[in-house]
């Protein structure tokens, strides 16, 4: 009985967070148009969350990209088809590993840096001051941040595949010895449009939900100094399990 | 622009207006603990009106209801006519930029300097061109006598320089009532008398109506026109300051006079010290 109880009350719970996110993001959707009319918070942001995350996505991305040669080339060449390299790596990276673990890196550098931030702002009354200055903090803290993350999203996640397929070519080409010229050619002929409008609209949706997860939990955070900590924390945990759960989604309705 | 509260005394409805704020059997609780139970207070226009009383009261609770960050249980809370608990949140802004307020800890904005604090409101509400916002923002802040630490930020400033500076925000917008939450905590003794004259400048200078919630009884004493303590979700006493050091009330005579101990208890409710001692339990 205790245990269905509990049961409930987490039901209960996840059902009143779900709510409340909801509500969140259509009143965050609701001030964008005005958020977008200042540009320059917006342009801060994309800075903010990708300029600064550029040095980790690259550094990643790299070794992420030689790692996929050395295992792609240890399991084509079983085959001996080691010149598709090329096309596997890029598959891979452009449809998988580039939205989802930019999506990932993104929660760890930006996402936390977000809800810290605007936890602390919380913390220190400078939400409430801006509400008492009849100015709606959704419109001036929270939407900016949001919309630099959804910007920044895509753009980071090209330039992980980017640099991952630069690091497959590195190890694959380099070191490995496959063709450059079956390399290249593999993959601009396999890699399809489709597949990288798959990869945008992965790393679009990433990108809303890390940055609504980020800014909710930032916005909400108790203002305590173990508040903004959990909001911190919960803000990665979260944005890691929702970008899995959707990258499953998203992949079974596009398969 | 907004229109300006109607001035002292002056009719918006037919009738004379001389209270700013009126707050009528306000009755507000939270998780289950009652802060206010039948409130009853009226802050007159053009005057410096102290709330205080000893911590733990909700004093700053009784702020935010003032300016509608919360909403009572019951009762009324009026600001020139409007009930705030009542208003969308469109109407309430608009009331609001006709308010300034001074947080305990400042509140300014850490990711920008100075000016760019002071302008904060300007940029947000006026189109004003460039060169008036500088004009603006440098009158307020020389008359806080911060002009020269415009460029600094807020991580720069001493407790007392911030408060001036979030002073010099409050009064960006020529607002016509200024609330201040606890304005002399934790200042050296020099930025308090810096800060309670500005006070007392800007409410006769620009005729403003001036709230101050404070639990220091001598500074706020030489300033405020009248003064309201509060007691248990009440109030316990109001009138002049120095009138209330008189007062026949034990509450009031110890909280006006610093006693340690009298019907506001010393200690916080604890089982017998002596028995908690032996028995070595928590």
């Amino acid at each position: 009985m205790r245990l269905v109880d509990d049961l409930l009350t987490s039901l209960k719970n996840f059902v009143s967070s779900v709510g409340a996110l909801s509500i969140f993001f259509v009143r965050v959707l609701g001030q964008v148009p005005a958020a977008l009319l200042k540009p320059r918070y917006v342009i801060a942001q994309i800075h903010n969350a990708g300029a600064l995350s550029l040095v980790i996505i690259m550094t990643c991305g790299l070794f992420v990209g030689a790692v996929l040669g050395l295992q792609g080339y240890d399991l084509l060449q079983r085959f001996g088809s080691e010149d598709s390299l090329g096309t596997a790596a890029a598959l891979g990276l452009i449809k998988e590993l580039g939205p989802v673990i930019t999506a990932l890196l993104f929660a760890g550098r930006a996402g936390t840096a977000l809800a810290s931030e605007i936890g602390l702002m919380r913390a220190t009354d400078q939400l409430s001051a801006m509400e008492m200055m009849a100015v709606d903090p959704i419109r001036r803290v929270v939407a900016p941040r949001f919309i630099g993350g959804v910007i920044a999203m895509p753009l980071l996640s090209a330039i992980f595949i980017s640099i991952g397929i630069y690091g497959v070519h590195l190890v694959g080409v380099q070191q490995l010895g496959v063709d450059p010229g079956s390399f290249w050619s593999q993959m601009i002929a396999s890699v399809e449009t489709g597949d990288i409008n798959e990869g945008i609209l992965k790393s679009c949706v990433f990108g809303v939900a890390c940055s609504l997860i980020a800014v909710h939990e930032g916005y909400t955070a108790q203002p305590t100094a173990e508040g903004v900590g959990r909001a911190t924390t919960r803000t990665v945990v979260i944005s890691a399990v929702l970008t899995l759960i959707l990258d499953f989604m998203l992949t079974a309705v596009m398969l | 622009m907004t229109a300006p509260f109607g001035g002292r005394g002056s009719p918006s409805d037919g009738t004379p207006v001389d209270n700013l704020v009126e707050i009528s059997d306000v009755h507000y609780s939270v998780g289950g603990r009652s802060i206010f139970s039948g409130l009853d207070i009226t802050i007159p226009r053009g005057r410096i009106t102290a709330i205080m009383g000893p911590s733990g009261t909700g004093k700053t609770t009784l702020l935010r209801l003032m300016t509608g960050q919360i909403r009572p249980n019951r009762g009324h809370i009026l600001v020139d006519g409007q009930d705030v608990s009542r208003l969308s949140t469109s109407e309430l802004y608009r009331l609001r930029r006709r308010m300034g307020m001074l947080f305990q800890n400042g509140a300014l904005l850490t990711d920008i300097d100075v000016f760019e604090n002071v302008a904060f409101p300007l940029r947000e509400h006026t189109r004003l061109p460039e060169s008036i916002i500088r004009n603006i923002v440098l009158t307020k802040l020389q008359a806080v006598g911060l002009r020269g630490a415009w460029s600094l930020y807020p991580s720069e400033l001493s407790g007392g320089m911030g408060r001036r500076v979030a002073l010099a925000r409050a009064m960006a917008m020529d607002p016509d009532l200024l609330i201040y939450d606890e304005p002399f905590a934790g200042l050296d003794p020099i930025s308090l008398g810096v800060i309670l004259r500005l006070v007392k400048q800007t409410n006769d200078a620009l005729g403003l109506t001036s709230i101050v919630v404070s639990h220091d009884v001598d500074e706020i004493a030489t300033i405020a026109d009248i003064s309201y303590i509060l007691s248990a979700g009440k109030v316990v006493a109001s009138g002049a300051p120095m009138a209330l050091k008189d007062s026949n009330s034990e509450l009031v005579r110890q909280f006006m006079n610093g006693l340690p101990d009298g019907p506001v208890a010393f200690h916080y409710p604890a089982p017998d010290y002596r028995e908690q001692l032996l028995s070595g339990d928590d």
